[in-house]
């Protein structure tokens, strides 16, 4: 076996922490299948872009994997039913979203047979060669992937296929696929790469066919060596296909163990030393990044045609009997997880979803899982913190240095207390990556992640008021010179008529005096040509005027519309 | 004596024409006041001020016939804004009533609408449509909540709602917890208030 | 509605308050040296000077309706005070520390809104009034080192009755018990061209082994307790090194011209407060600069500061006003040395 690498050293990135990874709590034993909840609660926002519309009603049948909420638009993506049974409420519920809003849901009563749609792989599973792989376009593979509704797992959630699409059409040289997983506690992905190997291979060949990238690396920290040695088992008992589809082997390359090793342009910046543009995308530079569990995934859409309605897990924290991973249906509540994981209930103080840097304390614990869910970390008193109150900034700049942006997040806090939003982006605001590094380090604990967050939405707010400012006042001008337009016709139509009256009584004065004028004189003729002419265009004017601000409405605005006008006509 | 005042006089004749020519050669076009006014406020169209709308108000401004704290919807923010672009002091927002939380659009409960075409007369941004004797329905992105349409309708089926918060919409508050203002308890408490207190009284 | 706690949850690893503690405990060694070379004035000074300077403190937070307890225990005015002992001389009057600490913390640090407002470094504005103010005292009552040979030492006692009542034991005058500082030595005979270096030595009042008699071990010490605040991250190595290696530079350059009026870069990092300055008074976080850049350009201004003001100015130690002199220059290093921020200007740097 010869597996050549292209790479021969290792960058780095600047600030980072070194983090009690915890992941020894849940990373040893086997994925464990979560049971089927009797309730199923599926969102139909579970990525970035627009939420998926309800294709199903209340009182269908419906079989695992069935679609129940179709993409709209060009970033979305679909969602389906996590298993079988009967829809019994398509409503508001409560999400995982550190708001506590609710959000629509789908909602499913299961049977408990668990009963698949009728299943269509692009590849039959007993094709020891992988001939198949070669006989399909990426299209057909986009295609694939775009109905199975996959989306970034690594936690972006952008649909993966918009973002396959869009590398696929710019020169994209390297493939890198993201196993690092630094967030502490977590090791879902861990899981996956030491139980199921060969489905992350085949997936990444799969996407590798759809980008045509040269290179492939995949870049895993060096503290999961167990993950490490099974995928390099799996790239050298796949070697015949990998060396058929491609003229580069995939490469797996350990990077040192330090957060934020997995954020993607750290990642990017550790294996290939570039910097991704700022507001730009890693394919500006030729790259793309995906996570390891989406490649698996892919290759269950693929081979298997199924599409994303279960992902792993990790429960893990102080507070739970017995951490581990398990494969849980999408739609299923958090508390039936933690009841079946076992969990002490009287030693609980926070459930975070996702890791402790980046996720988000759960609102209530009767939310469902979705698509996001990566880590559910029950913590007992003592594990985790209450942040303080914050003291002052002492301006030690221990901020500055944790950050792997190279940000000043110590001014940026200035800036967002003080409200002041042109100064903060002048600071870079939008290049934060929110990874908490610099919260972490603070020594007055501030909430600078928090503060950086709200200066965002502050600044996009501020954005769309504007925008909607301009909309009312374009529309308002539109409105006048209607008006305008109106009194002026109308005008024009009395004087018209007022015309015509006098010629009238012109004519007759000119009848009753003369008597004689029997025959009209010619010039009078060309005068009622000018007459009609005048009146079309007064007409045309009128018809000018009432054209309204109701013509170009966008697509949810024509829909509301059309709700109202069928709710009119139902009347 | 005379030959210093007449080349003085001589100097500044020289000076102010060049003054005088530069402004002319090198004219800055900056957009009219009227407009960068008119930019700042909020466009509701609602003639709170007294004005027929967003900019017969700026208008109003601009030749210092209005003062520039009659704009409720635009709120403390649209009057800094303008006492930073007009370098004119601050003023305390001119409020007649309790202003609204966030917010508002008009609803129409269609039930009670008789299709009169009052309100679509009234609205300023066209947001509301229907035609005579046959339901009307706000179309609500583009409605500015300035409630014009609430007075003419003769049956009172216009109602001004607060625009709902969902998780799009939804924002990080600034962070209100440090030592100078310490809150009472801990204000964090959820996941169903920890357990209901761990399930203890 | 429930207020939503942001990300990150893992626990911090450090407070101000460890923060400053640790910053403390560095500066034990340093305390223990100078306690041996100097006599019992040093520990006296740091006793008064931590209980005037809480007691303002406390009294400044409770005017300005702050948290007391919550900022008492935050260590920082306990820290200026031991900063500014050290600072002051052995002998110094109580009266002396009363008014620096009531400089400090009221008018340097509380008046421009307390902790982490303050643009000057408290300690080192309250020194440098003092020094403006009552230079006599500030330069004549340093008490002979323990290795000078023919001066008397004093007792805890006596120390004490000469620091609260202003008297000497019978039969001793201050001459006996006090001493010139290296430093100040160097300053009015060398550079006056009064003596040169080696007549000073050859006296054996001015020079130790390598630094200055006396103040060089405690240098060392200091040295040592930075060296553990590095290796504990407490503060970066930017400030320290750029300010010493700057000291160094300098010195080692005008020396070389003139060997024998220009005293060696060792006698310049290990006299005065050389390494106290570099590594707890220039390091304040607070006052210092704060980008990488920033603080190397923030370190070597000291370290220039420091050889010019020995070298030529009027005073015979410079940390405290070098160190104001930069804490007024920090907002520009800040602002004209903010890093290259990840994805900017990229285009040159692709390897």
């Amino acid at each position: 076996m010869s597996i050549s690498t292209h790479i021969q050293r290792l960058w780095s990135f600047p600030g980072g922490l070194k983090l009690d990874g915890r992941k020894q709590l849940s990373n040893e034993g086997p994925i464990e299948s979560a049971e089927i909840p009797h309730l199923l609660e599926i969102p139909l926002s579970q990525h970035i872009g627009h939420p998926a519309e309800a294709v199903v009603k209340v009182g269908d049948t419906i079989k695992k994997g069935q679609l129940i909420g179709h993409a709209q638009g060009a970033v979305s993506a679909p969602v389906h039913a996590s298993s079988s049974g009967t829809v019994t409420a398509i409503e508001e519920r409560l999400v995982p979203h550190p708001s506590g809003l609710p959000a629509l849901c789908v909602i499913i009563e299961t049977d408990g047979y668990d009963r698949w749609d009728s299943c269509t792989p692009l590849i039959s599973m007993d094709d020891p060669q992988h001939k198949n792989l070669h006989a399909l376009s990426a299209e057909q593979i986009t295609d694939k992937v775009a109905e199975a509704g996959i989306v970034g797992l690594g936690g972006a959630l952008y649909p993966s296929a918009a973002k396959l699409e869009t590398a696929r059409k710019k020169a994209t040289d390297t493939l890198i696929i993201n196993a690092a997983e630094c967030e502490p506690y977590i090791t879902c992905d861990d899981a996956l790469m030491r139980n199921r190997p060969e489905e992350i291979i085949l997936g990444i060949l799969l996407i590798k066919k759809i980008v045509g990238a040269r290179y492939c690396l995949i870049g895993i920290e060096d503290n999961k060596p167990e993950a490490f040695k099974a995928l390099s088992d799996a790239i050298t008992g796949y070697e015949r296909a990998i060396h058929e589809h491609c003229e580069q082997t995939i490469e797996i390359i350990q990077v040192p163990t330090r957060y934020p090793a997995g954020g993607e342009k750290q990642l990017i910046q550790v294996l290939t030393g570039k910097e991704v543009p700022t507001q730009g995308l890693p394919m500006d530079i030729g790259i793309i990044c995906h996570n390891i569990t989406t490649a698996a995934t892919v290759y269950q859409a693929v081979y298997r045609g199924e599409p994303l309605v279960s992902r792993i897990v990790t429960i893990t924290g102080g507070a739970i009997k017995k951490p581990q991973n398990m494969e849980v249906a999408i739609g299923t509540s958090i508390r039936e997880i933690l009841d079946q994981a076992g969990w002490d209930k009287s030693r609980v103080d926070k459930i975070i979803m996702g890791g402790p840097m980046m996720g988000f304390a759960l609102p209530s614990i009767d939310v469902p899982v979705t698509k996001a869910t990566n880590c559910i970390l029950v913590s007992e008193p003592g594990e985790l913190a209450t942040p303080p109150p914050a003291m002052p900034c002492i301006r030690c700049s221990r901020c500055a240095d944790s950050c792997p942006m190279s940000l000043l997040p110590q001014q940026m806090y200035w800036y967002a207390k003080a409200r002041d939003l042109e100064k903060i982006q002048d600071y870079n605001i939008f290049d934060c990556i929110e990874c908490g590094c610099c919260s972490y380090v603070c020594p007055s604990n501030i909430p600078l992640v928090q503060y950086f967050r709200y200066a965002k939405n502050e600044i996009w707010d501020d954005e769309r008021e504007r925008n909607k400012a301009n909309l009312a006042r374009e529309r308002h001008e539109f409105r006048q010179e209607r008006l305008e337009k109106m009194k002026k016709a109308r005008e024009e139509a009395a004087r018209l008529r007022k015309e015509k009256l006098a010629k009238k009584k012109a004519e007759e004065k000119q009848k009753a005096a003369g008597g004689d004028g029997e025959k009209l004189p010619a010039s009078s003729h060309a005068d009622l040509i000018q007459e009609a002419i005048a009146r079309s265009k007064a007409k045309k004017a009128q018809q000018q005027a009432q054209k309204r601000n109701t013509e170009n409405l966008t697509e949810a605005q024509q829909k509301q519309v059309d709700e109202a006008e069928r709710r009119r006509k139902k009347r | 004596m005379l030959w210093g005042i007449l080349a003085i006089i001589a100097l500044a004749a020289l000076f102010g024409l060049l003054l005088g020519l530069a402004s002319v050669v090198f004219k800055v076009e900056s957009s009219p006041v009227v407009d960068q006014i008119d930019a700042l406020l909020p466009q509701t169209q609602c003639g709170q001020c007294s004005y027929a709308g967003c900019r017969p108000y700026a208008e109003a401004i601009a030749a210092g016939e209005a003062p520039i704290n009659l704009c409720p919807p635009g709120g403390e923010n649209t009057v800094q804004a303008l006492a930073d672009l007009l370098d004119v002091e601050v003023l305390p927002l001119e409020e007649e009533e309790e202003a609204h939380e966030g917010p508002i659009v008009a609803v129409i409960i269609e039930e009670l609408c008789i299709g009169c075409t009052l309100c679509i007369q009234a609205c300023p941004v066209d947001a509301i449509i229907g035609a005579a004797k046959q339901m009307h329905t706000v179309i609500e992105s583009e409605c500015t909540g300035c409630e014009l349409c609430v007075p003419p309708c003769p049956v009172d089926c216009i109602e001004m709602v607060p625009v709902k918060q969902t998780i799009t919409t939804w924002h990080w508050p600034e962070p209100q917890y440090d030592v100078n203002h310490t809150p009472a308890g801990n204000i964090f408490t959820t996941i169903d208030q920890v357990l209901a207190e761990n399930a203890h009284p | 509605m429930f207020v939503a706690q942001s990300s990150p949850f893992l626990k911090p690893e450090l407070s101000v308050s460890k923060m400053m503690l640790v910053v403390l405990l560095a500066l034990i060694p340093g305390i223990i040296t100078s306690v041996w070379v100097f006599g019992f004035g040093v520990l006296v000074n740091i006793v008064l000077a931590i209980t005037f300077s809480l007691l303002f403190e406390a009294v400044m937070l409770y005017l300005r309706k702050r948290p007391v307890k919550v900022y008492l225990r935050d260590n920082s005015a306990f820290l200026t005070a031991v900063l500014l002992a050290l600072a002051l001389p052995p002998l110094a009057p109580w009266w002396l520390t009363l008014v620096g600490s009531f400089f400090a913390i009221v008018i340097a640090k509380q008046l421009y809104g307390g902790l982490g407002y303050n643009p000057f470094n408290p300690a080192m504005a309250a020194y440098a009034i003092l020094l403006v103010s009552f230079p006599a005292e500030m330069t004549t009552l340093w008490t002979a080192p323990v290795m000078l040979g023919g001066h008397e030492s004093l007792s805890l006692l006596q120390t004490l009755n000469y620091q609260l009542f202003n008297q000497l034991p019978e039969a001793l005058t201050l001459d006996a018990v006090s001493y010139a500082t290296p430093l100040d030595v160097v300053r009015t005979s060398v550079i006056n061209g009064l003596a040169s270096i080696s007549e000073i030595r050859s006296t054996g009042h001015t020079f130790g082994m390598f630094g200055g008699i006396g103040t060089e071990w405690v240098n060392l010490a200091f040295l040592a307790g930075g060296l553990f605040l590095l290796k504990k991250g407490i503060i970066q190595w930017y400030i320290p090194v750029s300010m010493l290696a700057t000291l160094g530079f300098f010195s080692l350059l005008f020396g070389s011209f003139e060997l024998d009026s220009n005293p060696s870069p060792l006698f310049h990092l290990f006299s005065g407060a050389t390494m106290l300055g570099a590594f707890f008074i220039a390091t304040d976080p607070v006052t210092a600069a704060t980008t990488p850049k920033g603080r190397i350009i923030y370190g070597a201004g000291i370290g220039l500061l420091i050889y010019i003001i020995r070298t030529w100015g009027g005073y015979p130690d410079a940390i405290a006003f070098s160190v104001l002199i930069m804490n007024m220059c920090v907002p520009l290093l800040d602002y004209y040395t903010r890093p290259r921020v990840y994805g900017h200007n990229v285009d040159e740097e692709q390897p």
